[in-house]
This record gives structure tokens, C-alpha cells and sequence, in this order.
């Protein structure tokens, strides 16, 4: 194996530098690919990076707790038979030719998220379009009190063929705070008609959570128009009902410390939660109208915690392909004891809780792009 | 969303409230832009600008031009907001304050107590203050001190211009008397600010850094200064947690505790006098309750309690800097 480089991954449109917060891996070691490697700091989310690279690790260059830009050397893969000064011109090399993207230009037309009318209301949302994009465009759905930046870490990955559309659901993000009456009929409405002003036909969809229970409310209502489900711990097909204590800690939550150990049952490991996670989810919520939407969504989608239709019929109807993910640490909606009916694949994801996608990222995005591979 | 300076938050926070609540009025020197003086309407919007745009939109009724006399429009402020109003006035610097202080604390600040809870006086004061602007020792003080010494007075000091706007909308809705300190230096400062109307709580501090070594309480501008403090001292491995009060009437005084019982060791980082300041009123809170936390004496960065200079070299050594908040967390590290 020749000498390979390790770089700070992009998690997501609006990363421009991460904190190396902590090597798991000594120099010298023997790494397998997606063996956990360095624990990276974002201002979204702290986060471990899974090495990309299987192969022996002989230098760390960064340093724990250097802040480096997106794509600055971070250590170096390479057999023992590679002499130490190679690795050190190899190094040297990189670095005099090393420019970081530039990090000045946020908020640009190009990287910002865009917004459409559907029905009168303002939804936002990320579209990102390859340059060479093949077979029905890709839409993620965000969980209840999430937003389109709860996939900052998968959309990179699954956008590399394919065009991604996430949106803000209405109430959340930057959407439109008025949702009215809303229930599972609604906001499939809303969806359908977010599709229509983008003239996008046919779709696959990803949805988490709340947005699973959407998700397969979109297939049932237009099953044409959907490719294929990608179900992570759908609400209404869990074991039980969505946990309360969340939902109501959420919308309640009005401090600081309340809220992070509300957002530190999303995931196994509670140290996720970053001050600038923290801090987001604080900034939707101090939004006029974001309470209101928040305990009408509840009310109206999720009454006693889950959809009041039968989602498991829904998705023994859909004859598409459909992969589920649950999280084996989710204390937000229970795994089923058995697998939905109909035409799916349901796997559970080691060590992680109700936000895989953020927690175990790369593993997601593996799996989530064979599926969506095969189900073209 | 989108970047907008401390000034446009402001201004943004304002509009929106005034098309909310018809009962909003914008009142100071020149916010119109010179009422009844030939020349152009709204040319100035205040002194540096930040009403601008809002008397074209509602009309010399809601934006009103007032004569050279704090005494006068700040007094008439108070009495439109004890009577159904709810006036957001513009004492343009913070150094006039000597000639409208009754109106503001024996007054608006007392209603509320001394009719029994009966009476609201929902006004916000605006006003200027800060170093570094060559203004002289009549236009750069820092006199929040003054008004947290008073009960009955909200005091809100923001930071950066997500905190501006969301402080300003909640000062608005707010029943009660607000001093809200904008500083001159910040107002083309700029930052994300979401377009939609939302609001800060008074009385949460924010946490701008995180961690376990020390913690800074910075105020204002400080807090800016604070941060690049912070980022400089994690590339040798210091570990600063940064906590930004927001507000010093209400103080949020647990998030500090929190923090100091976490690190033990406190540096308070304040532009105002040294004397009777929030530095020296935040370290004696936080020796009387955590005294026990603390493993090095606190280290206060402030001005030396004199005027503040205006020759620009000693303006410059007047305001706290990075160097002196850094020096001051290796001093609490060392000890």
C-alpha cells in the first residue's frame, strides 16, 4: 500500500473546520475500515470519524485539540516497509501544497438553503444537485423538533450520484411556523405539494422518525411517485409509542440544562450533544410560533405518541423495496419484536441510539447507499 | 437567514415589533431624520443610523423627532408607557444619562413596586456606550453598572447581532422598564440573524466556549474578546469556558456558579469602571457562594478606574484587550 493520507472529513454544507478532540488509535496501529479513529468536534455535533482507510496508522499530525480546516492533513496510512523520511517528505509535500476551501463565503446563494411556497407557507430546504445526477433524486425527512440539518452528515455521501432534497417539515427550521391543524394526512399534503413546486416526480425517501411515519404515508398516498423507503426508527412501527418524556421534555424545555439532557436521550453516547447543537435547537425554539407548531404536530400526528393510522398496513401495501434502521441504544421509539410487514429489510445498528445517522454516520451511509443502489 | 449587522438586527427587531403592536413607538433625537428642519426626511435615523427606514414606514405619528432634552422625551416616554404605550426611546449616549436619571429610576423603575403591582411601564430605553470610537470621556463610558444598582430596572447588554435582535424583541414585549446598551464599535458588526421575529430570554447567560480549565465572564463587546481569548489559549491546550450573562438585571448567576464549581478558577472581563462595576459585583456573588470551588484568586480585567482618555494611544491601553484576558487566565491557571 502506498502512502495515504487522512484528511478532516466535510460532515455536511455548512462545515468548514473541525476540532480534533481525540485520537483512538495510536500511532503504529493496525485499522480497519470504519474502525472508530479520531473523535472530531464540529460546531454541529461532536462526532467519532470511522477510518475510511483500512491499513496501519504511522503518524498522527494533528494534534488533540487543533482546530484544522475540511480537508487538512490529519495523519498518514501507510505499510511498515515505507521508510520514515518518505512519510516525512510525504507529509512536507502535502502541507506546502495544502489550500483549505474558502471558509468566507457563508451564506452564499450556492450553499445556503433555499425556500419554496407550498400552500401559502414557506418551506426552506437543501437541494443538492451533482453535477451528474442519475435516477430519482433522494428526499430526507427530519424527525420531530429536527431539522434539514440533522442529515449534515449523510447528505454529502448520498448526494455524490444523486440529486437530495431536505426540507424543513412545516413548524420546524427555517419553515414556516403557522402549521394549523396539522395530522399525518397534512403533512403528507405538504410534502407531495413540496415536490410538486420542485416538478420533482418520483422520489426515494429517506425519513427518521417523525418523518419515517411521513414517509410511508408518502408511499401509500402516491405510491407511484415513491422509488424506495429508507425507514430510520419510524415513529408508528416501533414496538411502542414514541417516548412522551421526550416530546413533552422537548417542547417544555426552556433552559440550557433542561433541554441537553432532553437531547441527550437521542443518542447512546450523551456527549454528543455539543454546546452548538445545544444552541441551535435553542434558536428554533425561541422562534415566535415554534412552541405552538411543535404541540400541534404532537397533538394532531403523534396523539398518544403515534400516527393514528395504521402504519404497518400502509407499508404492507407499498410494493417498493424498503430498508429499516433502528439504533440498538434508541430510547425514543422502541425496535419492533418482529419485522413490518411487506417488502422490507429491518436491521439494527450496534451502539447507537435514535439518531444513527448522526451517531454512526458512516456506517448509515454505506448501508444506505448499497440500498439505494440496488433499489435504482 | 441571512448576515446582518448588529444595527440591522436592531432595526429589524423595532420594524417587526411596530407592525405586531400598533401601540410601539420609536422616540429620540433626530430618528426620524430632523423633524421639521429643511432637508431631507429620514436622513439620519438616529445618531448612527439605526432607526433608519422606520419613519417612512409608520409615520411621524409612531417615530418621533424629540427636542434636545433627555429630561424631557425620556420623562415623556416613561409617562406613555405607564398610560397604554409602549415607547422605545433613544438616549442617544449612555453619558446623558445624568440629566434624565430621575425619570428613569425613581420613576419607571419604582411603578411597578409602588403601586402594587398594578402598574407596568413597559419601556425601552436605548442607548449607546463603549470605548474606542476617539469620543472622549463624555461619549465612551460604560455606565451599566449605574442602572443594575437599581431594582425595578431590566438591563441588557447584547453581544453580537443574533442576541441583539432576539434581546430587543423580548425588551419590547417586556412589562417592564429595559436599558438596553448597543455598542457604538459593534453596530457594523455582523453575524446570522434569522429574518422571522424571535426572542432571548432575560436572565440566561450564554455559553460561547466550552471548558473545564477556567471561566471568563465577559459582558458586551467583551465577549467577542473573550472568545478570541478562548480560541488562542485552546491551541496550548487551555480549556476556556466563555459565559456571555446577556442581561446583568436579571444576572444569571447559576450558570456561572455552575461553571466556576466546574473549573475553579474565574476571570470576569468587563469595560465598565472598575469600581462598583459588574466585575467586582459578579466575583463577590461568586466568593460568597462558591467560595469553597475556587482553587486560585479571581483575576478582574477592567479599565483603571479613571476617565475614559482621549488620546488614542491611551484610549487604546484604556480597554480591555487579549492580551489582558489571556494574561489573566495564565495568572488563575498559574496560581
Amino acid at each position: 500500500m502506498a502512502i495515504q493520507p487522512l484528511t478532516m472529513p466535510k460532515w455536511g454544507l455548512s462545515m468548514t473546520e473541525g476540532q480534533v478532540a481525540a485520537w483512538l488509535v495510536e500511532e503504529g496501529a493496525s485499522v480497519d475500515r470504519n474502525q472508530d479513529l479520531v473523535e472530531i468536534e464540529t460546531t454541529k455535533i461532536n462526532n467519532v470519524y470511522e477510518s475510511p482507510i483500512a491499513g496501519t496508522l504511522r503518524r498522527r499530525v494533528a494534534g488533540e485539540g487543533e482546530t484544522l480546516p475540511v480537508g487538512a492533513l490529519l495523519g498518514v496510512f501507510a505499510d511498515a516497509s515505507v521508510a520514515d523520511d518518505e512519510i516525512e517528505a510525504f507529509i512536507a509535500d502535502f502541507q506546502a501544497r495544502f489550500v483549505p476551501e474558502d471558509a468566507g463565503e457563508e451564506g452564499g446563494a450556492e450553499a445556503g438553503p433555499r425556500t419554496v411556497e407550498v400552500g401559502g407557507r414557506r418551506i426552506a430546504y437543501h437541494d443538492r444537485q451533482p453535477a451528474a445526477a442519475d435516477g430519482p433524486p433522494l428526499l430526507l425527512l427530519h424527525g420531530f423538533g429536527g431539522d434539514k440539518d440533522n442529515w449534515l452528515f449523510n447528505i454529502d455521501a448520498w448526494g455524490g450520484t444523486r440529486r437530495v432534497l431536505a426540507p424543513d417539515l412545516p413548524g420546524h427550521g427555517e419553515s414556516a411556523k403557522e402549521v394549523g391543524s396539522p395530522d399525518l394526512a397534512s403533512l403528507t399534503a405538504d410534502m407531495l405539494g413540496f415536490l410538486d413546486a420542485l416538478e420533482v416526480e418520483r422520489v426515494h425517501v429517506a425519513g427518521h422518525s417523525l418523518g419515517g411515519a411521513i414517509a410511508v404515508s408518502l408511499a401509500r398516498a402516491a405510491p407511484q411517485r415513491v422509488a424506495s423507503l429508507v425507514l430510520i426508527a419510524p415513529a408508528g412501527l416501533g414496538g411502542g409509542p414514541v417516548n412522551d418524556e421526550y416530546l413533552t421534555g422537548f417542547i417544555g424545555a426552556e433552559r440550557r440544562k433542561e433541554l441537553k439532557s432532553v437531547l441527550q436521550m437521542l443518542f447512546r453516547d450523551p456527549g454528543l450533544v455539543s454546546r452548538d447543537m445545544l444552541e441551535g435547537v435553542a434558536r428554533f425554539k425561541r422562534m415566535d410560533g415554534s412552541a405552538q407548531a411543535l404541540t400541534a404536530i404532537r397533538d394532531g400526528v403523534l396523539p398518544g405518541g403515534r400516527p393514528a393510522d395504521d402504519l404497518n398496513a400502509a407499508l404492507a401495501g407499498f410494493v417498493g423495496p424498503v430498508l429499516a434502521l433502528w439504533g440498538d441504544a434508541d430510547r425514543i421509539v422502541p425496535p419492533p419484536a418482529e419485522p413490518p410487514p411487506g417488502n422490507v429489510t429491518l436491521e439494527t445498528i450496534a451502539e447507537a441510539g435514535h439518531m444513527p445517522q448522526l451517531e454512526a454516520a458512516a456506517r448509515i451511509n454505506a448501508r444506505v447507499e448499497s440500498f439505494l443502489a440496488g433499489a435504482a | 437567514m441571512a448576515n446582518k449587522t448588529y444595527r440591522e438586527a436592531i432595526n429589524e427587531a423595532i420594524r417587526q415589533e411596530m407592525r405586531r403592536d400598533h401601540r410601539v413607538i420609536v422616540m429620540g433625537e433626530d430618528n426620524a431624520g430632523g423633524m421639521g428642519s429643511p432637508g431631507e426626511d429620514d436622513a439620519w435615523g438616529g445618531v448612527l443610523g439605526v432607526t433608519k427606514g422606520l419613519m417612512p414606514e409608520f409615520g411621524r405619528e409612531r417615530v418621533l423627532d424629540t427636542p434636545i432634552s433627555e429630561s424631557a422625551f425620556i420623562g415623556a416616554a416613561v409617562g406613555a408607557a405607564a398610560t397604554g404605550l409602549r415607547p422605545v426611546a433613544e438616549l442617544m449616549f449612555v453619558d446623558f444619562m445624568g440629566v434624565c436619571f430621575d425619570q428613569i429610576f425613581n420613576q419607571a423603575g419604582k411603578f411597578r413596586y409602588m403601586f402594587g403591582g398594578r402598574a407596568v411601564t413597559p419601556l425601552v430605553v436605548r442607548t449607546m456606550y463603549g470605548a474606542g470610537l476617539r469620543a472622549a470621556s463624555q461619549h465612551s463610558q460604560s455606565l451599566y453598572p449605574v442602572f443594575t444598582h437599581i431594582p425595578g430596572l431590566k438591563v441588557v447588554i447584547p453581544s453580537s447581532p443574533y442576541e441583539a435582535k432576539g434581546l430587543m424583541t423580548q425588551a419590547i414585549r417586556d412589562d417592564d422598564p429595559v436599558i438596553f446598551f448597543e455598542n457604538k464599535a459593534q453596530y457594523d458588526e455582523s453575524g446570522h440573524v434569522p429574518d422571522d421575529a424571535y426572542t432571548i430570554p432575560f436572565g440566561e447567560a450564554n455559553i460561547t466556549r466550552e471548558g473545564d480549565d477556567a471561566t471568563i465572564v465577559a459582558i458586551g463587546r467583551m465577549v467577542n474578546l473573550a472568545n478570541q481569548a478562548a480560541d488562542e489559549l485552546a491551541k496550548q491546550g487551555k480549556k476556556v469556558t466563555v459565559i456571555d450573562p446577556r442581561t446583568t438585571s436579571p444576572l444569571d448567576l447559576d450558570t456561572i456558579l455552575e461553571s466556576v464549581e466546574e473549573t475553579g478558577r474565574l476571570v470576569v472581563v468587563d469595560e465598565s469602571s472598575p469600581r462598583c462595576g459588574m466585575a467586582a459585583d459578579i466575583s463577590a456573588q461568586v466568593c460568597e457562594q462558591a467560595f469553597k470551588s475556587l482553587k486560585a484568586p479571581i483575576k478582574l480585567v477592567t479599565p483603571p478606574h479613571t476617565p475614559v482618555p482621549f488620546a488614542p494611544e491611551l484610549e487604546d491601553a484604556y480597554i480591555p484587550g487579549v492580551p489582558k484576558i489571556s494574561a489573566a487566565v495564565g495568572a488563575v491557571l498559574a496560581a
